[in-house]
């Protein structure tokens, strides 16, 4: 689950990468892109564009792994079989999907381990929602149900990209996706229309989500970083704001539908521009919380760490066994 | 044969993967590599199914719905061995657990499978296929990590010496044991012990790990009677936590 709001370079290091590149080479490459033809792991390719894939894949692979802490304390609470299987089926999609990503982002030079690292060292980021606790059963069908669907926009635009190593990933995993959100539907649905305490415990998580969910796709694009070049060799698909309109003009229908407020007073959709108005996310916040000082930055990395270091044996034991194995590319 | 014998025998075999499966499901996002994660988490999806096709049973059988036995039902009333309600601990104990435990699982599948009852056998027939994929990684991974490096020779060794006397405690006999046996049902709990211990004794050779002499082991009995560790009621308490604010509501 991956909603953008990537953290690219600043143009001045872009136009630092970009200098020493060949000319005719570039001009070449940016014709494959605009041909619409795929970029592979043995092509030639800038600089700058495998650092930046590198850096948006490896972020997706970060979402996905952290992502599955905040539905993973669900699945022992599960209500009831048939929550309980769907559930650790879903949270080990995410996993499977962190798996994929990776094997993608190794085919561009950047190892596994070094990519958990940085994770770890807080050097590289992951989705900002997940820096937010899951109090009820709730606020973990909220995240099924809507974030899974915001990922989808952002992932679904992303897959018509130009590497093709990450667009297959993407293929698969927004097929897998798809059932997360029927699941997640289903769920939010049964709390809304349920008893009066299940309704009550639906409205608060979405009262508690709502910001997050805003956050999620990343700070309006008339104060993000601008990217022009990644957009020309489509890195970037759709801004930050074209994935947010998309997903609230899917989504907050369904959400009224089901008799649930959306805490924004100003929420509306303008009938003659077609787009959504909304009170302005509070994007100091999602600065805060993205440079590490959410309410579970913290936690969820020590998680992660812990996870590293009580497995560390299991790997060095592998390494050992695989010591007079020749390396292999992951399929990608 | 009782109806009450072999209900125990179906609650025990439920109870013992439902209890295994929700443990497993705890390595979820927090595995020793990616792989070992989505494994685990199939793995016990695996079992949780399969505990779900047994309350089935039962539920066919006159018990209640299979979410409110599983959901519903205190420490004392559930028939799984303690074996399989300890914690996780580290993967060194949960992988020896699972390797001991499903080398148990098929061969009481592949006995169930031919029992005379075909409700019983259609289900053993079904599930046993994919209790064998559970026991070939179990062993796949007992060899990797038998003699790898000291590191994990030595937790692998001290994790099978912790787990064994608890494993044997999975065969303990029912009052309706004998009943069970000469309708035909299986072939009874020693009988799965004596294959159980030829089947591993060879894996756990070949993974470069000991086994200790049998009579020096003392079983730990209780769990098929109800008699618990201190570790499954919070277990349940968890896992019924959201379910018991409203058991009739719709989820």
């Amino acid at each position: 689950m991956y909603g953008g709001g990537q953290v690219f370079e600043s143009s001045s290091v872009n136009n630092e990468l970009l200098k020493d590149e060949d000319p005719i080479k570039l001009a070449e490459f940016e014709a494959r892109i605009a041909r619409g033809e795929k970029i592979e792991p043995s092509d030639w390719m800038p600089k700058l564009y495998r650092k930046q894939l590198i850096r948006m894949i490896e972020q997706h692979g970060h979402s996905e792994i952290i992502g599955a802490l905040p539905e993973g304390t669900w699945i022992t609470r599960a209500p009831g079989f048939k929550r309980k299987l769907a559930l650790m089926a879903k949270v080990q999609d995410e996993v499977g999907h962190a798996q994929l990503l990776y094997g993608a982002a190794e085919t561009l030079g950047k190892s596994r381990e070094q990519m958990i690292e940085d994770l770890i060292s807080g050097k590289s980021k992951y989705s900002n929602i997940f820096n937010y606790p899951t109090f009820t059963w709730a606020d973990s069908c909220f995240i099924s149900w809507l974030v899974d669907a915001g990922a989808i926009v952002n992932q679904l635009a992303n897959a018509r990209g130009s590497y093709g190593p990450y667009c297959r990933a993407l293929d698969r995993i927004c097929a897998e996706e798809s059932f997360h959100l029927k699941y997640g539907h289903h769920c939010v649905i049964h709390l809304a229309t349920g008893t009066p305490k299940q309704r009550k415990m639906m409205q608060e998580a979405v009262d508690r989500w709502w910001a997050p969910m805003m956050h999620f796709f990343g700070p309006s694009d008339k104060i993000s970083t601008h990217t022009e070049i990644l957009t020309k060799w489509k890195v970037k698909m759709a801004t930050n704001d074209e994935c947010r309109q998309q997903f609230l003009d899917m989504y907050v229908p369904k959400i009224w539908e089901l008799g649930l407020t959306i805490p924004d007073d100003k929420l509306k959709k303008n009938d003659e521009t077609g787009e959504w108005e909304f009170t302005e996310p509070d994007w100091e916040e999602f600065k805060r919380v993205i440079n590490g000082d959410g309410p579970l930055n913290k936690e969820r990395l020590a998680v992660r760490r812990t996870a590293e270091e009580r497995g560390a044996w299991v790997r060095r034991a592998l390494a050992k066994n695989s010591e007079d194995q020749e390396y292999t590319a992951p399929l990608a | 044969m009782t109806e009450e014998a072999l209900k125990e025998l179906l609650y025990k075999i439920a109870d013992d993967q439902l209890i295994l499966g929700h443990r497993n499901s705890e390595w979820t996002g927090v595995g020793p590599l990616l792989e070992e994660d989505i494994a685990f988490s199939s793995m016990a999806q695996d079992k949780v199914g399969h505990s779900l096709a047994f309350y089935n049973l039962l539920h066919e059988l006159g018990e209640q719905e299979p979410d409110i036995v599983a959901f519903t039902r205190n420490a004392d009333q559930f028939h799984n061995s303690q074996f399989v309600e300890l914690p996780i601990g580290d993967y060194s104990f949960s992988l020896v657990r699972h390797f001991l435990y499903d080398h148990a699982e098929l061969i009481r599948f592949n006995m169930l499978a031919e029992c005379p009852i075909d409700e019983i056998a259609d289900v053993a027939k079904k599930l046993k296929g994919e209790i064998k994929y559970h026991v070939m990684h179990a062993n796949t991974w007992m060899k990797q990590l038998g003699k790898a490096t000291e590191e994990s020779h030595n937790k692998m060794q001290s994790a099978l010496n912790e787990a064994l006397p608890y494993a044997l405690g999975m065969f303990e006999t029912s009052e309706f044991e004998n009943d069970l046996i000469e309708a035909g049902i299986y072939a009874g709990e020693a009988a799965i012990e004596l294959k159980w211990k030829d089947n591993i004794t060879m894996v756990l050779e070949e993974s470069g790990l000991s086994l200790p002499s049998w009579n020096t082991i003392k079983p730990v009995y209780g769990g098929r009677k109800g008699k618990h560790t201190d570790h499954l009621q919070p277990l349940l308490d968890e896992m019924t936590e959201v379910f018991k604010e409203d058991p009739t509501a719709d989820w």
